[in-house]
């Protein structure tokens, strides 16, 4: 039963750096109704910024930390204004077509950059305890991963009440159903599309140092780790904020558990499920849900209906 | 009558899409304070006028100003922002928000809280959206839409909906407000309301108004100056009295739409 809670825990801090990728996929979608492939590749960016300043440039690494994670917002707000700009107007197709271009290109440049060898992105979390981690009574938890858990969860909160209470929000739900005529409502529809850019840059990049800090190490196929918020996101439903942290959470806490219990699994049924099985449990997952609810678990369908 | 000076100057404005003429040198004012129409035809270009005036469309040539600012090209959301608040001819509401959320999307744009602001919900912040939301109630109370506060559009009757959008375009506090058939499809009965909404709209919240419309009856009832268009060029203009007396209105506006 210990085991079980502590693997579960882990489910869920691992489902919290998740849903910040998720919700970059959620929020750039409500507010330009485009999917942006290019969310695996930001998260991977900004790790890359960030292990840059702090072992290349030799910045302090908290700084290094903070400069990596708004430039990346920096960048999102750039791909906006130099390509999907142009793009205003045509089929969401071609845009999501568009954003997997981008995806390719970022990660192209940042390949090179990577090497063959996996980098360390500079931070201390490998030195905290016994190899980054520490005990409470029976448990064992990473210091990095219950970073990731507490500061998925204030931004969440923060987001939250943004998009609640503040007219962001509500411009934003508004461009999403119709840009011509938000416009004639005197919404900026440019600025909402920036800036659901730029949350979506911010968010990638705070995802991605989870990822890659500690002894996780930057690859060229760390941007896997973030692609793989986007059955979480279907699972939720696509333009659904709640949606995306509940299927993040599920698929945190299947593939976590998936990892942990695949022997067992294996054992009782006496069969083979194959190396990284816990990596495609989410999507069975996901099949499933689909199956019976097409627009996710939280998506438009429902709000249609009330 | 005292003279009125002009809020809205449409000035020699034409605009064609490939080779059809929408409008051929067109001209008119609308006055301070005044209800004006435009009435024509199917496809006398009265819709093309609103999209020039609401920054959609982009004339080829002339000019339109609004108060002492020339509005031509500019972006159609900093032309909501000067104070022009219009209605499409097809009703066009956010279906994915709740009627109050409508109406709220316009007062927003007069706020002046920052992204930060919002984020961290600070009592700047909470101010406006205070004041935001009792702004969006003084609409509703005028409209009498009380008791679909919280429904989603998408559920209420064909006549609440043109009212909602009316709302939402009051919402933006406007000097000028482009209403495009406001009473398309209604029955008669639903027709009067419209109008009487209207007329309250320019008298007690002193907002002029610019109106398109294919019901005669009501243009003529409430209009003070009408402008009629045919195949995007001007044909007559003056008041009600004057406009169905013309005999080139008779024979363009009337007589074609009698089979």
């Amino acid at each position: 039963m210990t085991f079980f809670i502590q693997v579960f825990i882990e489910g869920i801090a691992l489902g919290a750096v998740y849903s910040l990728v998720a919700l970059g996929f959620v929020i750039i979608f409500k507010a330009t109704d485009v999917l942006s492939f290019a969310q695996p590749a930001l998260a991977a960016l900004g790790a890359g910024f960030i292990c840059y300043f702090a072992t290349e440039a030799g910045i302090n690494f908290w700084l290094s930390l903070l400069i990596g994670i708004f430039l990346t917002g920096a960048v999102g707000l750039l791909i906006e204004r130099t390509v999907l700009r142009q793009m205003v107007g045509e089929p969401v197709f071609s845009v999501a077509v568009i954003t997997i271009g981008v995806d390719i290109l970022i990660r192209t440049f940042l390949d090179d950059w990577i090497g063959d060898e996996p980098r360390f992105l500079g931070d201390s979390f490998t030195s905290y305890g016994n190899f980054g981690s520490f005990s409470i009574g029976e448990f064992n938890f990473k210091y990095l991963e219950m970073a990731g858990l507490f500061v998925a969860f204030i931004v969440i909160l923060l987001l939250n009440l943004f998009f609640k209470k503040s007219r962001y929000g509500l411009a934003m739900l508004a461009t999403s159903f119709d840009q011509e005529t938000a416009l004639a409502q005197g919404i900026n529809v440019g600025r909402v599309f920036g800036l659901a850019w730029f949350i979506g840059g911010l968010l990638a990049a705070i995802a991605g140092f989870v990822f890659t800090g500690g002894f996780n190490t930057l690859t060229q196929l760390s941007f896997v780790l973030a692609l793989r918020a986007l059955p979480a996101v279907v699972i939720g439903g696509l333009d659904s904020i709640p949606g995306a942290i509940i299927g993040s959470l599920i698929i945190g806490v299947t593939q976590s558990l998936a990892g942990y219990y695949q022997y067992s699994i294996e054992e009782y049924f006496d069969i083979n499920l194959g190396l990284g099985f816990s990596t495609v449990a989410p999507y069975i997952i996901m099949f499933f849900i689909l199956l019976v609810k097409p627009e996710g678990l939280f998506g438009t369908k429902e709000v249609e209906r009330v | 009558m005292v003279e009125l000076s002009s809020l809205l100057k449409f000035e020699d404005v034409s605009l064609s899409f490939g080779g059809i003429t929408a409008l051929k040198n067109v001209s008119f004012d609308v006055k301070e304070k005044s209800i004006t129409s435009i009435i024509g035809p199917n496809g006398a270009g009265k819709t093309s006028v609103f999209n020039c005036i609401s920054g959609i469309y982009s004339p080829d040539s002339g000019n339109i100003f609004f108060e002492d600012a020339n509005i031509t090209n500019m972006r159609p959301n900093k032309i909501a922002e000067l104070g022009i608040a219009r209605t499409f001819q097809n009703i066009e509401l956010f279906e994915n928000l709740s009627v109050l959320e409508n109406i709220l999307t316009g007062v927003h744009r007069r706020l002046d809280y920052g992204i930060l602001s919002g984020l961290f919900y600070s009592s700047k912040a909470k101010k406006g959206e205070l004041y935001a939301r009792k702004e969006a109630e003084d609409i509703i109370d005028f409209l009498e839409i009380e008791e679909y506060r919280y429904s989603y559009v998408m559920s209420l009757p064909y006549g609440i909906q043109k009212r909602v959008e009316l709302g939402r375009a009051l919402a933006l506090a406007p000097k000028l407000i482009l209403l495009d058939e406001p009473a398309a499809g209604m029955n008669n009965e639903e027709t009067e309301d419209i109008a009487r909404f209207i007329i309250d709209i320019n008298e007690e919240l002193k907002i002029s108004v610019l109106l398109v419309d294919h019901d005669m009856n009501m243009v003529t009832d409430i209009a003070h100056e009408i402008t009629v268009l045919n195949f995007g060029e001007k044909i007559a203009d003056g008041t009600p009295n004057e406009v169905i007396e013309n005999s080139s209105v008779i024979e363009a506006y009337v007589g074609s739409s009698k089979k």
